[in-house]
């Protein structure tokens, strides 16, 4: 089947099985390689896009959900609070391996849009789908909340 | 701040002015082995490049999948080059043992905790050469003495001269290669000890940093292999018929270790696989559960029959000596890193270029070639991040690239080759850490003195590669020992038996290796001493504690947390302290019972002495995680082995990792030091567990003897 | 205690299929052995099962009839199906063995989850088999958190009933409206069609319904 989709602002259209994964469509058929696999049942969070401005794992995505609608990866988020986390991400120092970040940023521009000045319980409750090995948490309650702050200065 | 991408062969090469200087390089230079990638710019040695764009490249042995190691060596290596560190560049090093070996192997090989103890003169070296050609190139040409012209931030001064270091590269190719560059004393470090931005963050924070999984080539095909569900399981017979039938599958085909589907897509070959029969030969297999294996280690523990070490026997208890006793199952646990592992392999007759993250960059590349039938000096490395390892892409045995070129090999075509194993693949493809049991008699006297620490220490080999003496002639695996006779602790009447568990599952190095459950029993096992004399753990360790170093670590912890004061109502300190990989650490945690009954650790304070602190903030980023990364696994996880052998977990819904809204707060203290630097990769996890579980002792009373805590601690499932 | 989830299902590429048997099975001599499936098979439709209305004619008292129709409706709201999401807590437990949501998630807003991690964030808008065929993330449209006024888990079949019956806490329906609910309500039958891998909670949506209309009809009477 063919799905057409809006990736990043550009009209996409998909032609294979429905049930194909948004993650290996991104990945695989678009070249997007900052959403990564991590496992595939949404367990890890590694996988997150936008889809219409809110956070979900491309890795339980059918194609076929996505049709008409609107996905931003990581190479996409140009948001101000994208733009704010990774600002904060870089000057914290934030990533280990690095292979979880995507995601996690993903997941905690999500929040941003939400809620401007996140509690501990907010990050928490966010970004508790998101698993880093190297378990680099402390630094990204830090920056999120970094990122937040100047957000707030700059509004 | 500004973006810092990692230089790309490629993206050197394209520079069209660069290849002029190459050019100019003289042969000498050029045969005498310099930096990878050097065709272009000025690269005195095989480590730096510098280029007429004014960047200097830095060329990394090890692996990156987290650690730092990348931005540590660069940082030695810019400092002695007094280098801008806004124009260093990271490229990772072929594979190419003769001027990338890591000295302490004889190969490449990133692991130990060794990467900047062992290359921390070769990279300042390597720096210091490029600085002292360069100062040589600007004094010629500007017809000074070399003591006038001052190098500093990337740019060659004298009075009323100025230039850039990519100015004076192709002049400095040509200067001679000083033998033995002066290094500067620690006082004048500008970059060494300083919190500099790591290299390679932003390219993690953009989704542009390429791990092995990412690359992409064009016509590339994706292999999966369908691997048996226990130990050690070979293919009996499969039938291949219904995976066949997925649409965009290509072949299916026989490797020694599975089954392997190729398809065009990752989603195709999942369904591929999820498609296949398959029978399995279980005649060579892991067959026993869990529950049988930990009895036959229990009571191997219980009564080791190779004794290591014998100072007497363990007194009587009387008034005067309290005998404490221990019994220990401790599970297997996966790496489980981010990234599982993958490589894509591309054949161009008889040579092979390869992508991936491996720890062993040499030793992998030749298993890809041996197994797909190619010469071991016709395969290309390009090595990619990796997206964590915690010791799992270092196998000794290199079955991964075994397996890889055997895929590569079966595909048969000239089409590159993704091969990946999934989650599951990763949770139940064995290299787990052992599984051990541990039985300790241990007596402490009324002035806190230990007369006598019998222990009885049982499970698998990671194979004889630090192999012991026992006293009755034989050799025991000094991995499964390590931490029970070397922590600085005054033992007397201190006897060590092991036992080894055989099985044909295959267990490997973990993060920390054998600290990883040395370090818990006997931390555990001195603080339930102290209970039961009522002795400060504090104050009992550093009675019983030798080294100064040592001591110094645990009474900073102890500062930092504050220790002595009395501690919010249901919460209470736990401190521990390991060292490992000659690095010590001491660490304290303040630990409540949390609403699901387990440990809720609410703040860890760690103190680290590693010598040299090359980059602060790295060490601080891996004591945060390395505390974090222990707690998840002492809380929840553990690998069992069902019936008939069969692994019970298969991704991160029952191998549980530690979460955001576990993370302890972590206060980091490193003690000042300009002794030799030691690791920071693994030494932050050991002493975690037992700082948890002597802080779970103090709250409760309950010593933890089984890990995970969802296990060990009564009426908790895992 | 070693968990076993029982709802994982199996892999086919394990089960010792007999087909493949039957091609191979000269040739693989006594060492071949059957692998164990590392997980219990999936299971294709309840044991349990539900009696019809009609089961319950025979009762004379209207009250006890109506009781015992309540004890069968009852079969079905205490499946898993139905008790993982009407949680007392704020969490919701999954699976046929009703662990503990992982990953960790709260009821938040109006049951849909806490910002940035949303019951949509992984829930889509139909049951969606894991692309390694091992198992299924269970969707619906209207995916979400029974309210805390509806909590079921932990609770008797009695205060169940009466809450059942109370607008207050059965979101403001008359007996009417809730036999038109679980007769058709979609995410109601989600029960009997909950994804590869996870038990159906038993009988039939078609039975739960009838169920319920007879035992409103025989006066909605709660069992103690």
């Amino acid at each position: 089947m063919s799905v057409e989709f809006e990736l990043n602002g550009k009209p996409i259209a998909y032609d294979g099985p429905a049930d194909t994964p948004l993650l290996w469509v991104v990945r695989e058929s678009a070249g997007l390689t900052g959403t990564k696999y991590g496992c595939g049942v949404a367990q890890c969070g590694a996988c997150t896009v936008h889809l219409d401005g809110s956070p979900r794992r491309s890795c339980v995505t059918p194609i076929s959900m996505v049709a008409r609608r609107a996905v931003t990866t990581i190479e996409g988020a140009s948001s101000k609070a994208a733009k704010a986390l990774q600002e904060a991400w870089v000057e914290l120092d934030v990533p280990q391996c690095g292979f979880c970040q995507s995601g996690q940023l993903m997941s905690a521009a999500a929040l941003l849009e939400w809620v401007e000045n996140p509690s501990d319980d907010d990050i928490d409750g966010a970004m508790a789908g998101n698993i880093c090995r190297c378990a680099t948490y402390q630094r990204i309650r830090k920056a999120i909340k970094l990122a937040a702050s100047r957000m707030g200065a700059k509004a | 701040m500004a973006s810092l991408p990692v230089a790309t062969r490629r993206g050197v090469l394209a520079g069209g002015g660069a290849l002029v200087i190459a050019l100019a390089m003289p042969l000498r230079a050029r045969a005498a082995g310099t930096a990878a990638g050097a065709g272009a710019g000025f690269a005195p040695n095989a480590f730096v490049r510098v280029t007429p764009d004014n960047l200097v490249t830095v060329v990394i042995k090890s692996i990156e999948f987290g650690q730092g190691a990348a931005t540590g060596l660069a940082t030695l290596a810019a400092e002695e080059l007094d280098a801008d560190w806004s124009k260093v560049r990271l490229e990772f090093a072929p594979n190419d043992d003769s001027r990338y070996a890591n000295p302490l192997m004889g190969t490449m090989l990133t692991g130990g905790s060794s990467s900047i103890a062992t290359a921390h003169t070769q990279m300042r070296k390597a720096g210091a050469t490029a600085r002292a050609m360069l100062v040589a190139a600007a004094a010629k040409a500007w017809g000074v003495p070399v003591s006038q012209v001052v190098a500093a931030d990337s740019m060659l001064s004298a009075p009323g001269r100025k230039a850039t270091y990519g100015d004076m590269a192709a002049m400095a190719a040509a200067m001679p290669v000083p033998a033995d560059p002066v290094l500067k004393s620690p006082a004048s470090f500008k970059l060494i000890g300083k919190t500099l931005p790591k290299l390679d963050s932003a390219v993690k924070s953009d989704g542009t940093a390429t791990f092995t999984q990412d690359v992409t080539l064009p016509g590339m095909i994706t292999a999966l292999v369908a691997h048996a569900p226990m130990p050690g399981g070979k293919v009996a017979n499969f039938d291949a018929a219904a995976a066949k039938a997925v649409p965009g599958v290509l072949k299916v085909a026989s490797v020694e270790s599975g089954v392997a589907v190729y398809a065009r897509t990752m989603a195709a070959a999942l369904k591929g696989r999820a498609a296949l029969k398959v029978d399995w030969d279980t005649s060579k297999a892991e067959t026993r559960s869990s529950a049988q294996l930990e009895a036959i280690a229990m009571g191997l523990a219980a009564r080791p029959p190779l004794p290591v070490m014998d100072n007497g026997p363990l007194p009587a208890a009387s008034d005067a000596v309290k005998i404490v006793e221990g019994t220990y199952t401790l599970p297997y646990l996966a790496h489980a890193p981010m990234e599982t592992l993958d490589a894509v392999m591309q054949m161009k007759g008889d040579r092979m270029d390869v992508w991936l993250g491996s720890q062993m960059q040499v030793k992998e590349c030749e298993a890809i070639a041996a197994a797909a039938g190619i010469a071991k000096d016709r395969i290309t490395l390009h090595q990619q991040y990796a997206g964590g390892s915690f010791g799992r892409r270092a196998t000794f045995d290199v079955a991964f690239g075994l397996e890889a070129g055997r895929v590569a090999k079966a595909w048969g075509g000239s089409e590159p080759v993704k091969f990946v194993w999934t989650r599951e693949d990763d949770m139940t493809g064995e290299y787990y850490r052992p599984m051990t049991a541990h039985r300790v008699r241990a007596a402490i006297d009324a002035k806190g003195q230990v007369v006598g620490w019998d222990h009885g220490v049982a499970g698998q080999s990671l194979g004889n590669f630090a192999a012991i003496n026992t006293l009755n002639g034989q050799k025991v695996d000094g991995m499964l020992l390590e931490g029970l006779r070397e922590q600085g602790y005054v033992l007397a009447n201190h006897r060590i038996g092991a036992g080894m568990l055989e099985s044909p599952m295959k267990v490997l190095w973990w993060r920390s290796v054998g600290h990883s459950h040395t370090g818990y029993v006997m931390e555990t096992m001195l603080d339930r001493l102290f209970a039961a004399l009522g002795i400060d753990p504090v104050a009992g360790r550093l009675a019983l504690q030798e080294d100064e170093r040592a001591r110094g670590v645990i009474r900073e912890a102890a500062r930092m947390a504050g220790w002595g004061r009395k501690p919010d109502k249901g919460r209470a300190l736990g401190i521990a302290y390991v060292k490992s990989f000659a690095s010590y650490v001491a660490e304290v945690a303040e630990v409540s019972r949390g609403a699901d009954g387990l440990p809720r650790v609410h703040k860890v304070w760690a103190a680290v002495d590693l010598g040299l602190a090359v980059n602060p903030d790295v060490i601080a980023a891996q004591m945060e995680g390395g505390i974090g990364f222990a707690l998840g696994h002492v809380l929840h996880s553990e690998i069992t082995l069902g019936e008939g052998g069969v692994i019970e977990q298969r991704n991160f819904d029952d191998y549980k990792s530690l979460r955001i809204n576990e993370m302890p707060e972590v206060e980091v203290s490193i003690i000042p030091s300009d002794k030799d630097p030691t690791g920071i990769g693994e030494p932050p996890v050991p002493p975690l567990g037992p700082a948890v579980a002597n802080a779970w002792l103090a709250l409760t009373g309950q010593a933890v003897e089984r890990l995970p805590f969802a296990r060990g601690i009564a009426g908790k499932s895992a | 205690m070693i968990r076993r989830p029982v709802l994982r299902p199996t892999r086919a590429r394990i089960a010792l299929a007999a087909a493949a048997t039957a091609l191979f099975g000269a040739a693989v001599a006594s060492q071949t052995v059957a692998a164990p499936a590392p997980v219990p098979p999936p299971v294709a439709a309840s044991d349990a099962t539900v009696q019809g209305p009609e089961a319950f004619r025979s009762i004379a008292d209207p009250k006890a009839r109506s009781v015992a129709l309540f004890g069968e409706m009852a079969k079905v709201i205490e499946s898993p199906r139905c008790l993982n999401c009407h949680p007392r807590t704020d969490t919701p437990t999954q699976g046929d063995a009703m662990t503990v949501h992982n990953p960790p998630v709260s009821r938040g807003m109006g049951g849909m989850g806490v910002p940035g991690m949303t019951c949509n964030t992984c829930h889509g808008e139909a049951n969606f088999t894991f692309a390694n065929g091992e198992g299924s993330i269970p969707g619906d449209p209207a995916w979400a958190l029974a309210p805390p006024e509806m909590a079921w888990a932990g609770k008797t079949r009695g205060e169940i009933c009466r809450q059942l019956k109370d607008p207050a806490r059965n979101g403001n329906k008359t007996l009417a409206e809730l036999v038109e609910h679980n007769t058709h309500d979609h995410l109601v039958g989600w029960g009997w069609n909950p994804g590869h891998g996870r038990t159906p909670a038993p009988g039939t949506q078609e039975q739960f319904g009838a169920l319920t209309a007879a035992w409103v009809a025989s006066g909605a009477h709660c069992p103690d």
